[in-house]
């Protein structure tokens, strides 16, 4: 693989400390939800949907590539970012474990279930 | 070139030559990939099938090896037997970081909509979480729980 197509943040221990302290900002979850929405963005094309700017864009987008929360792909001199679920897949496996599954989804289902009632009362 | 659908990334703390093992040998996929394996001489040009041995049908994902430069780059022309036409294309590329080794999945030329895109969307993180719990802890995970 070209030097420029590997990822960062190739440190193994520690990899879920980086994860947690990635996920624990709101600009950054923003960001990962950017790219949930359109996957394989441009810092240019991250900018402009988000209410912040270039420099804190980059620092944070730096700080999920070390967390291996975002991978990143060169095309030509284009960098682009993709959500890298991976780590986040980790963590519900370690906690929430393959029995739990079925339960979780209901109660998730539920509740945006009654929260899609309540929002559609209010409209 | 169009951009890529989907790319994965994740360490693991095993060797190339053991991760390229645990793509392509059957007795390993069956332990972390649900069940099922990986048929091919890996040669490029040699014909690949994905198989569930149980299932009445079981040939789920059929393609061509288009590359293969054991144990560093594999890359697979990816479909569903019974629509060949509609082709994806997937790159494992395999590097030795010290005393792990990062494996990056790229998977493109999907069609946006399609249900291979929807279905590899939640197949490879529990895949890919699999594969690496297998190759660390000699166990894989039910990649179907939940479904």
């Amino acid at each position: 693989m070209p030097l420029d197509m590997q990822p960062k943040g190739c440190i193994l221990s520690g990899v879920m400390d980086a994860v947690f302290k990635a996920l624990a900002d709101e600009s950054r979850r923003k960001l990962l939800d950017q790219l949930h929405k359109s996957n394989g963005q441009t810092l240019g094309e991250l900018c402009a949907h988000l209410d912040m700017t270039r420099q804190a864009v980059t620092k944070h987008l730096l700080l999920l590539e070390d967390a291996n929360l975002v991978a990143v792909v060169w095309r030509g001199r284009e960098k682009l970012h993709y959500l890298n679920p991976v780590p986040i897949h980790e963590i519900s496996e370690r906690w929430i474990g393959k029995y739990e599954c079925h339960r979780l989804q209901a109660l998730g289902d539920l509740k945006k279930g009654l929260e899609q009632t309540k929002t559609d009362k209010k409209g | 070139m169009e951009k890529p659908k989907l790319v994965y990334s994740t360490f693991i703390r095993t060797t190339p030559k053991k991760l390229w093992d645990a793509i392509t040998q059957p007795k390993f996929t069956r332990q972390y990939w649900g069940g099922a394996k990986n048929v091919s001489d890996w040669k490029r040009g040699s014909k690949w099938e994905h198989v569930f041995e149980k299932e009445a049908d079981p040939v789920w994902i059929a393609g061509k090896v288009l590359e293969s430069v054991p144990p560093k780059l594999l890359v697979l022309s990816w479909a569903d037997p019974d629509k060949p036409a509609d082709k994806s294309r997937v790159t494992f590329e395999i590097d030795q970081i010290e005393d792990m080794t990062c494996l990056k999945v790229t998977h493109d030329k999907l069609k946006a909509g399609s249900k291979m895109l929807r279905g590899v969307s939640w197949g490879w993180p529990r895949v890919l979480s699999s594969m690496k719990t297998f190759l660390e802890t000699g166990k894989g995970l039910n990649i179907f729980a939940g479904r």
